[in-house]
C-alpha cells in the first residue's frame, strides 16, 4: 500500500455523479447518504477498495465533495462530534483493526452513526502522555482496566473510545502501554463534563471502574500501543492542520473580512485604520497559506500513515487562528467588551453563530484551545526539531526507568 | 492548483543545483561580489551556454529555452539559495519580462536573441528619487525630438545599472507611460554604483541629459508594466526562498554540532523551538512562491494577488530566518568571515526591492476589497 493508484479528476467526478444519480442527498437523509457514499468508495478516498475508498490519492476527496455541492443543494458533511473518528478512529481501525472490525465499523464512522472519542490524556499525563497510569490487567480473554482519562472530548456521545493504558509498570513508561478499543456502553464507565473558557463542555472526564474489554479488541500487540498512540496523533495533527476552508477565501477569513466591512469607521483614526487593514491583510496571507500548504501537503502524500511533518500546519494553523480572532475583537472594539452568549453551563457544545460578531467573540475563547489541544505548540516544537530537522533530543530522566519509580504530579 | 513540481522540473533543479554548488560556493561568491560589474563574466557564460538560463524564459521564436514560470521559479530558488552573482534578475527576468509584455516585434526581434545567448545584459529603470516603488510615481517625461525622443532626469536603484547594454527605461508622454530602450552607452547618460547594503546584487543611479532613447512600446503600458514589476516579485520570492532555506540549513548544521554545557545547543528548547519555526515559516513561503509561480504560469488573471501575496510574506520570512541564523550563531555569526551576513544583508535588501511586505500587503488589500 505505498503508492496510489491514479485516477483522473474527470473520473472521480464521474463515480461521484453516478453515486448521485442512485441515491441523492435532496431525497435522502444524512445517514443514508453518507452509507451509499462509502460503499462506493468515495468517503475516504485515499483508503483500500472495500473500506470506503478507492485507493487513490487524498487530495481527490475534495473533488467528491466538489463534485456533490454542484448537483445538490444539499450537502451533508462530516457531522462535527464524529470528526474524531473520521479523521483519527478510521485510520487507526485500518491500520491495526481486525477484519471484521474494519467491515463493521467504518461504515458506522462515516455515516456518523457511531461517535468516536480519544482516551490519551490523564490528570497526570498531558504532554507527556507516555506516562499515563490508567492500569488494564489481564484476565483470562479479558481486560480489567481502572483508572482515569480527562479532556475526553465528546465521550458523553460516544460510542466507540480510543484507549491508551498501562499493561506493565515494570519497564520504561514506552514500552508498557497498550491500546484498545473501548464500547463506552461498558459497566463501568462513568462520563462527566468538563466545563470549558466558554461555558461549553465539549470535553469530560472518564473514570473506569473494573471495566471489562475482550482481548480482540486490543490494537496492536500488548506492550505495542505507544506506536498506535503515535498514529492516532500523527492523524490527529494532519486533520486539524488541514481543517481550513478549501475555497480560497473561505472560512474565518470570510467572517474577519465581513466584520472589518462593517467596522465603525467613524472609531478609527486614519492611522489605527492603516494599522488594522495591515493585520487584516496579513492574516488573509496567512489564512490562504495555510489553505494552500495543506493542499501542497495532501498532493504530496503517499500512501499510508502521515508523519511528523503534518505538526508545521497543526503549529501554524494554531498561531494564525488565535491572532485571526484576536483581531476581530480588536475590530469590534467596545462592542467586544460585552457576551451576549452568557457563560451558563451546559453540555451542548457548538458555535454561537447568530451573528458573525456572537460568532467571533466565541471563536475568540474557543481558539485559545488550539495550541493546547492535540499536543501543544511547544510539544509541536520540540517535534518539529527533533523529527524532522534531526536536532538532538533533550537528556531525558525518565528514559530507561520503569514507568512505577517516575515521578509524577 | 498542485504546487507539485514534475519529474522533468525536479531534474532541473538537480542540474541546477549541481552547477552552482561547483560553480558557486562561498569562495567563488565573495571573489564575484568583488568584481567591477559584481558577477564573473566567465560564469555568466557558461550559466548561458552550458545550461540555457539566461534565455529560460525566451520563447524558442527568439533562440530561447522557451520555459515557463515554474522553471523560472527553480532557477531563482537555486541561485537565491547559493547566493549567485548575476545579473539574472535584471536582465533574464524584469527587462526580459518588460520586452515580452510591452515591446514592439522589432524590438523583441533584436533585443531577446542575444538576451537569450547571454550576450547582450539589458535592465529595466522605473523608479526616481522618491525610491517609491509604484509606477505612478513615474515623473520623467520623454520629449519627442525629429523622428527619436529624448530623456531626462534620474532613475535609481536599477538593478546591475552600470553593467548593462541596454537600459529600459519607463518615462511618460502624452499616451501615458511607455517604454524607451537607451543604449548603455548613449550620450548624455551618466551610471553610477550605488554602495549597495547587499553585497551580491549591483544597484545604480542612473542621470539623463537629453539622452536619445527610441520608443519601443505603443501607447500606455501601466498594466502591463503591472505585469511586468509582478512576474518579478514572483521570482524575486522565489529567490527568497531558497536564501530562507540555506539560512535554515545552516543553523540547524550548526545547532546540531556547536556544544556548551556538554551538549548540542540545537538540544536546548530556545534553540531548537526558532529552528521549529523557521522551518513552519519556509514551508509556506515555499508553498506562497510556487502558488506565485503556478498562477504566473496558468492563472494570469491570479497574478498580482499571488504576488503581492508571495513577496509579502517571502520577504518576511527570509528576513527572519536570516536574523535567526546570525542569533544561533553567537560571536560567530557576527564576524565578516561566516557567510551569515551576507544572507541578511541579501535578506533585507530583497525585502525592499519592488516594493516591501507593508506594500504588498497594502496592494493585496485594495485587491481582495478591504
Ligand atoms: C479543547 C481540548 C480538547 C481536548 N480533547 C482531548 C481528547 O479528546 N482526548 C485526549 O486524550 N486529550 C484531549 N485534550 C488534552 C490535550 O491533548 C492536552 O491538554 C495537551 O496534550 C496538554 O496536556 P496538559 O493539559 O496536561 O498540559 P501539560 O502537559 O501539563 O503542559 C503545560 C504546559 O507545559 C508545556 N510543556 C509540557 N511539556 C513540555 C516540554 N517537554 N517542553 C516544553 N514545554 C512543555 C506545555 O506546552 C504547556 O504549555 C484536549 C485538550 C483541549 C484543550
Amino acid at each position: 500500500m505505498s503508492e496510489y493508484r491514479s485516477m483522473s479528476e474527470d473520473e472521480v467526478r464521474e463515480r461521484t455523479r453516478a453515486l448521485l444519480e442512485k441515491i441523492h442527498p435532496e431525497k435522502s437523509d444524512s445517514v443514508t447518504f453518507r452509507r451509499a457514499q462509502y460503499d462506493e468508495g468515495l468517503a475516504w478516498i485515499h483508503f483500500p477498495e472495500g473500506y470506503g475508498g478507492l485507493n487513490v490519492s487524498p487530495k481527490m476527496n475534495v473533488v467528491v465533495l466538489d463534485e456533490i455541492s454542484k448537483h445538490s443543494s444539499v450537502v451533508y458533511n462530516d457531522p462535527p462530534a464524529g470528526l474524531i473518528g473520521i479523521g483519527m478512529g478510521a485510520p487507526v481501525l485500518l491500520t491495526y483493526g481486525s477484519e471484521e472490525l474494519k467491515k463493521t465499523l467504518l461504515p458506522r464512522i462515516f455515516s456518523g452513526e457511531d461517535i468516536w472519542c480519544q482516551m490519551f490524556s490523564e490528570p497526570s499525563a498531558g504532554s507527556d502522555v507516555a506516562g499515563l497510569a490508567t492500569r488494564a490487567v489481564r484476565d483470562g480473554d479479558e481486560w480489567v482496566v481502572n483508572g482515569q482519562k480527562v479532556w475526553t472530548t465528546v465521550a458523553h456521545l460516544s460510542k466507540w473510545g480510543m484507549l491508551v493504558a498501562r499493561t506493565n509498570p515494570d519497564v520504561p513508561k514506552h514500552d508498557g502501554l497498550s491500546y484498545f478499543l473501548l464500547d463506552m456502553e461498558s459497566p463501568g464507565v462513568d462520563v462527566r463534563p468538563l466545563y470549558q473558557i466558554t461555558g461549553e463542555a465539549e470535553f469530560n472526564e472518564v473514570f473506569f471502574n473494573d471495566v471489562r474489554i475482550p482481548h480482540e479488541y486490543m490494537f496492536g500487540k500488548e506492550g505495542q500501543g505507544w506506536r498506535v498512540a503515535i498514529t492516532t496523533l500523527m492523524n490527529e495533527r494532519v486533520a486539524i492542520g488541514g481543517a481550513g476552508p478549501r475555497k480560497k477565501g473561505g472560512g474565518s477569513i470570510s467572517q474577519l473580512m465581513k466584520l472589518w466591512s462593517e467596522r465603525e469607521k467613524q472609531n478609527l483614526s486614519p492611522g489605527q485604520e492603516a494599522v488594522m487593514r495591515d493585520r487584516v491583510s496579513r492574516l488573509y496571507i496567512e489564512t490562504e497559506l495555510l489553505r494552500l500548504t495543506a493542499q501542497r501537503a495532501r498532493a504530496a502524500q503517499k500512501a499510508g500513515n502521515p508523519g511528523p511533518e503534518g505538526s508545521v500546519a497543526k503549529l501554524a494553523q494554531a498561531d494564525i487562528n488565535k491572532r485571526l480572532w484576536e483581531t476581530a475583537v480588536d475590530i469590534l472594539g467596545s462592542k467586544g467588551l460585552s457576551f451576549e452568549a452568557g457563560y451558563e453551563l451546559r453540555q451542548s457544545a457548538g458555535v454561537d453563530a447568530s451573528s458573525t460578531e456572537a460568532f467571533a467573540k466565541y471563536q475568540f475563547l474557543r481558539s485559545r484551545a488550539n495550541s493546547i489541544e492535540g499536543g501543544t505548540s511547544e510539544i509541536m516544537r520540540n517535534i518539529l526539531g527533533e523529527r524532522v530537522l534531526g536536532l538532538p533530543g533533550e537528556p531525558r530522566v525518565d528514559k530507561d526507568v520503569a514507568w512505577k519509580d517516575v515521578p509524577r504530579s | 492548483m498542485n504546487l507539485t513540481f514534475t519529474e522533468e522540473q525536479d531534474e532541473l533543479r538537480a542540474t541546477v543545483r549541481q552547477f552552482f554548488a561547483d560553480k558557486s560556493d562561498e569562495q567563488a561568491v565573495r571573489a564575484h561580489m568583488n568584481l567591477p560589474s559584481g558577477y564573473d563574466g566567465d560564469l555568466w557564460t557558461q550559466m548561458a551556454e552550458q545550461i540555457g538560463l539566461a534565455g529560460l524564459i525566451v520563447p524558442e521564436e527568439h533562440g530561447g529555452a522557451g520555459f515557463g514560470y515554474k522553471e523560472l521559479c527553480i532557477v531563482m530558488e537555486e541561485m537565491g539559495r547559493v547566493l549567485a552573482c548575476a545579473p539574472y534578475l535584471a536582465t533574464s527576468v524584469t527587462a526580459t519580462n518588460a520586452l515580452l509584455q510591452c515591446a514592439d516585434e522589432a524590438t523583441r526581434n533584436s533585443l531577446l536573441p542575444s538576451i537569450a545567448t547571454g550576450e547582450t545584459i539589458a535592465t529595466l529603470a522605473y523608479v526616481e528619487s522618491s525610491g517609491c516603488w509604484d509606477l505612478s510615481e513615474v515623473n520623467m517625461r520623454a520629449q519627442s525630438k525629429d523622428d527619436g525622443w529624448l530623456l531626462d532626469g534620474e532613475k535609481g536603484w536599477v538593478l546591475d545599472g552600470v553593467a548593462a547594454d541596454v537600459i529600459l527605461v519607463v518615462a511618460r508622454t502624452e499616451t501615458g507611460l511607455e517604454v524607451f530602450r537607451v543604449e548603455g552607452d548613449a550620450e548624455g547618460l551618466t551610471r553610477s554604483d550605488l554602495p549597495t547594503l547587499d553585497l551580491t546584487r549591483k544597484l545604480a543611479k542612473l542621470s539623463f541629459a537629453s539622452t536619445p532613447a527610441t520608443k519601443i512600446s505603443e501607447g500606455d503600458q501601466s498594466e502591463a508594466l503591472e505585469r511586468v514589476l509582478a512576474l518579478t516579485v514572483v521570482a524575486l520570492a522565489a529567490e527568497q526562498v531558497g536564501g530562507a532555506q540555506a539560512c535554515l540549513d545552516m543553523a540547524v548544521e550548526y545547532a546540531s554540532t556547536r556544544l556548551q554545557f556538554g551538549r548540542p545547543i540545537g538540544s536546548y528548547q530556545a534553540i531548537k523551538h526558532k529552528c521549529a519555526d523557521m522551518l513552519v515559516e519556509v514551508e509556506f513561503a515555499k508553498t506562497a512562491a510556487y502558488h506565485a509561480c503556478f498562477s504566473a504560469a496558468d492563472e494570469p488573471g491570479e497574478l498580482l494577488e499571488a504576488a503581492s501575496l508571495a513577496k509579502a510574506y517571502c520577504s518576511e520570512v527570509y528576513f527572519h530566518a536570516a536574523a535567526e541564523n546570525i542569533q544561533i550563531h553567537g560571536g560567530m555569526g557576527f564576524t565578516w568571515e561566516h557567510p551569515a551576513h551576507l544572507y541578511f544583508k541579501r535578506a533585507k535588501a530583497s525585502a525592499l526591492l519592488f516594493g516591501d511586505a507593508a506594500h504588498h500587503r497594502e496592494a493585496l488589500a485594495t485587491i481582495v476589497g478591504l
